[in-house]
């Protein structure tokens, strides 16, 4: 196992929730089989939304384009099914955002679907070399027209991030295989069953960014996978690296600290440092792409959880409903009390389970009512657990209460904004106080 | 809405959030105001949850409806309050650590305390049992007496105002008559706490608000003449204390052995240094005390007492000082403290070294043979301005200012 270039392999503070990566750790994965109908959603990125470009009853095959991406902060959309678009709807996300959709219902014959799926995505060759081929602007340009977003979650479109930049020229490529939230195993499976496609990505990404080094940064309790990315990336100078288990080892500025010893600059990106972040199914998603022309239309989603009765991953196309994906592992407990989008620490309740899967969605954790009792809020005796806890060095409580009463410049004084809202201060908190909501109408206030 | 099957209303015991929004309207209802705007098609992903941390604002929304559809508005309310009573929607992070709760902590400083009653019961027998238990009940009657009068529910379950009672009862004199323990809580309570709005509000260490009181109002009950009283029963009452003993009768200075052990006389808490550490390691250990603060004021006892023993400004040695009074006592268990001490790690080291330093300062230059309390407090009136300046700088730097 190689060594950390100037990072410690960690970073300070933090929490260790409970893993709870046994639901679904060793289920392979497996295709869910087509849905009668799809909802794409026409923004599932972070950016502007995307204009319709398809019209009602319109025939579409797997891949075609269905939403046109609006700006450069933008990606397209594409049908995830073979079948005929629908009138437009609006639904709304599990973050509450009401967006338009394009349903589409599908046809009685897939031309992709079962196992002939899965080889598409990622089966097949998943060439190391000869891939300097590719002008490192063919490689954004193919990751633009697939629609690829960061699979990690913050759905970020990646062809912004597929590119050289002349005021500060990358240095490092990290690939983000930590998967830090409990419960989901959607990028550990990827990393199990494809870590071809994988390095064959990270070196697409590399000859993009001209980054001088690339690391793939894995969270130690993932053997299996660093053991597999090791073997597929030897001989291609790609590092794999593995990292002290603690949440939240892959936000990128934990990551950047942890790989590289470099902090990336409060409100700033890891491109002001130097440094580009990839999550491990992105660039399995830009290889596809470049190599092989398709474009993002599905993707691996973990539905674990106690409150579930058959955990699984699964290979689904972009725009299921959440309730299809429930029922096919099994449906609900009986004491399932919350289905949360993504995973528990920073994942949106589901107030609905018609919702559509989008390209951010990593998981769907069901908890159950004794995992999310919580007791009754009570004083803060400024313990000070939350300020031991919080990875970026805030004072989680005076934020907190200064928001609650409406005091701007205290929160301000606090750095309020520097908040990535990771969740570790509420999950300390003795006195269970609502920190990370109170943070977020801070911000509110502060925006207001 | 919601379509969810197999959602069952919550069990009994989890009022969640529903509880303390109905005791704070006030303060929930402007942030419940400011969610509610926000646009959902705005260009910046909306975070706020749609009403779930708020369940006030359900009743808000109810209240200016119309006659006709009145019903159903309640009814789409009861179906929102049923969502959030029974867990569907909420904020994360959904995932807590239960394992660790503020009752808990109070529950391990009262465990932390066992060593040194044991200690005090053994030296000085039945007085400690009535001067701890009049402070305690004492204690409780004022936090009860003083949050009906503030409206508020009883909260003496949280067991902050057992601490403050034993505390107090272990920092006064054997021999204080019992309204000095009654009327110490009694401020204690009143002054130190209540007025400042509970738990969690005040600025000064309670029971060193108490105790100051007390001992500035009845200066002779609590004065050095208190501890000693020749021919007692209790054999140990018939020494002076020995920071006392220093300071008059020069040349008579503590062993060391029964300052560690406790076989000496002095306030019924302070006698022990070694029942002091094992409690307050215990604390430490525990994290419900910041290790920071004891090992600050140690240290920085150690370097201002050497300092004055070099200068010949005191004729005690540093770990004579460090063992006698209530040096010890009020390092683990007084000043650690976390309603009234710093937020920051650094802010907590600055802290406990102006604490040692003022302890030094009163034995060596004051009339006072003892400055634990005096220290305390005046340490306490700095946090605020401590904290301010010990804002620790966020990974990344600091928030950049916008031009």
């Amino acid at each position: 196992m190689s060594r950390a270039t100037e990072g410690k392999a960690t970073f300070a503070r933090g929490i260790h929730p409970p893993e709870e990566k046994q639901f679904a750790a060793e289920r392979p994965i497996e295709v869910f089989p087509t849905p009668a109908q799809v909802l794409i959603p026409v923004v599932q990125h972070l950016g502007s939304p995307c204009e319709v470009v398809v019209t009602k009853k319109q025939e579409v095959t797997i891949g075609e384009k269905v939403g046109e991406a609006t700006g450069f902060i933008s990606s397209p959309v594409h049908a995830s099914i073979d079948g005929k678009v629908a009138k437009e709807g609006v639904t709304t996300l599990p973050n509450g955002r009401h967006v338009t959709v394009i349903p589409i219902k599908a046809s009685e014959e897939q031309s992709l679907a079962g196992r002939a799926l899965y080889d598409d995505v990622f089966g097949g060759e998943w060439p190391t070399e000869g891939l300097d081929r590719f002008a490192p602007e063919e490689i954004s340009k193919a990751a633009l027209e697939a629609g690829v977003v960061g699979l990690g979650g913050a759905a970020f479109p990646s062809h912004v991030k597929l590119a050289r930049n002349e005021e500060t020229p990358i240095e490092y490529l990290l690939i983000n295989g930590c998967e830090c939230e409990p419960y989901l195993t959607a990028d550990y499976r990827v990393m199990v069953e494809a870590p071809e496609a994988v390095i064959t990505g990270t070196l697409l990404a590399q000859h993009a960014t001209g980054a001088r080094e690339v690391i793939i940064g894995v969270e130690d309790n993932k053997p299996q996978a660093i053991a597999a990315l090791e073997k597929a990336a030897a001989g291609t100078g790609v590092r794999v690296q593995a990292l002290t288990t603690k949440y939240p080892q892959g936000a990128e500025r934990q990551l950047s600290t942890a790989l590289v010893g470099r902090e990336v600059p409060t409100l700033g990106l890891p491109l002001h440092v130097g440094i580009v972040v990839h999550n491990v199914g992105t660039v399995a998603a830009v290889a596809r792409a470049v190599l092989r022309g398709k474009a993002l239309t599905h993707r691996v989603i973990t539905v674990t959880g106690a409150g579930i009765r058959e955990p699984k991953n699964l290979l689904v196309p972009i725009g299921t409903s959440y309730g299809e994906l429930i029922e096919y592992c099994g449906g609900l407990t009986d004491d399932a009390a919350r289905v949360v989008a993504g995973g528990p620490m920073m994942g949106f309740t589901a107030g609905s389970l018609e919702a559509p899967v989008t390209k951010g969605t990593s998981g769907i954790t069901v908890l159950t009512h004794a995992d999310v009792r919580k007791a009754a809020e009570t004083a803060c005796v400024r313990c000070g657990r939350c300020v031991d806890a919080c990875p970026l060095h805030l004072v989680p409580t005076r934020i907190a209460l200064a928001s609650r009463a409406g005091n701007e410049e205290v929160a301000r004084r606090f750095h309020l904004q520097a908040c990535v809202e990771c969740g570790c201060c509420a999950y300390v908190c003795p006195a269970s106080i609502p920190l990370v909501q109170l943070i977020r109408v801070g911000k509110i206030m502060l925006n207001a | 809405m919601a379509e969810q099957e197999n959602t069952h209303p919550n069990e009994e015991g989890a009022p969640e959030k529903v509880e303390p929004a109905a005791e704070k309207p006030e303060k929930v209802e402007p942030a419940a105001e400011i969610p509610a705007p926000a646009e959902p098609a705005a260009e910046k992903p909306v975070q706020a949850e749609p009403a779930v941390e708020k369940p006030a604002r359900t009743e808000a929304a109810e209240k200016p409806a119309k006659a006709e559809p009145a019903a159903k508005k309640a009814a789409e309310a009861e179906e929102v309050a049923e969502i959030i009573r029974g867990n569907i929607v909420a904020p994360s992070p959904h995932l807590s650590d239960t394992s660790v709760t503020t009752v808990g902590m109070m529950r391990d400083v009262i465990i932390g305390l066992v060593p040194v009653l044991l200690v005090s019961l053994l030296v000085f027998g039945w007085y400690t049992v009535i001067q701890v238990g009049l402070c305690v009940i004492a204690a409780l009657v004022a936090e009860s007496l003083f949050t009906r009068m503030r409206g508020k529910p009883n909260q003496i379950a949280d067991l902050s105002a057992i601490i403050t009672g034993i505390i107090l009862g272990l920092s006064i004199p054997w021999s204080a008559p019992w309204y000095i323990p009654v009327i110490g809580s009694v401020i204690a309570i009143g002054l130190g706490k209540s007025v400042f709005g509970g738990l969690g509000n005040n600025i000064f260490n309670p029971a060193m608000v108490g105790r100051a009181f007390v001992m500035l109002s009845f200066a002779r009950e609590m004065g050095a003449g208190a501890y000693l009283k020749a021919g007692e029963a209790v054999q140990i009452i018939s020494q002076a204390t020995p920071l006392t003993a220093a300071k008059e009768a020069a040349g008579d200075l503590p062993q060391l052995w029964p300052l560690f052990v406790g076989s000496h006389n002095g306030s019924l808490g302070e006698t022990s240094a070694l029942a002091c550490l094992i409690g307050g390691l215990y604390l430490c250990w525990r994290r419900s005390a910041s290790w920071e603060i004891p090992a600050s004021v140690v240290g920085s006892v150690i370097i201002f007492s050497g300092l004055a023993d070099l200068i010949g400004l005191t004729e005690l040695t540093v770990l004579q000082h460090l063992f006698s009074g209530a040096l010890l006592f009020g390092a683990f268990f007084i000043a650690t403290d976390p309603v009234t001490s710093p937020l920051s790690p650094k802010g907590k080291m600055w802290f406990g070294i102006g604490i040692g330093f003022f302890v030094v300062l009163i034995r060596v230059f004051s009339g006072y043979p003892e400055g634990v309390m005096f220290a305390v407090l005046l340490m306490n009136a700095a946090v605020p301005l401590i904290n301010q300046w010990t804002i620790p700088r966020p990974v990344g730097g600091p928030v950049p200012e916008k031009a």
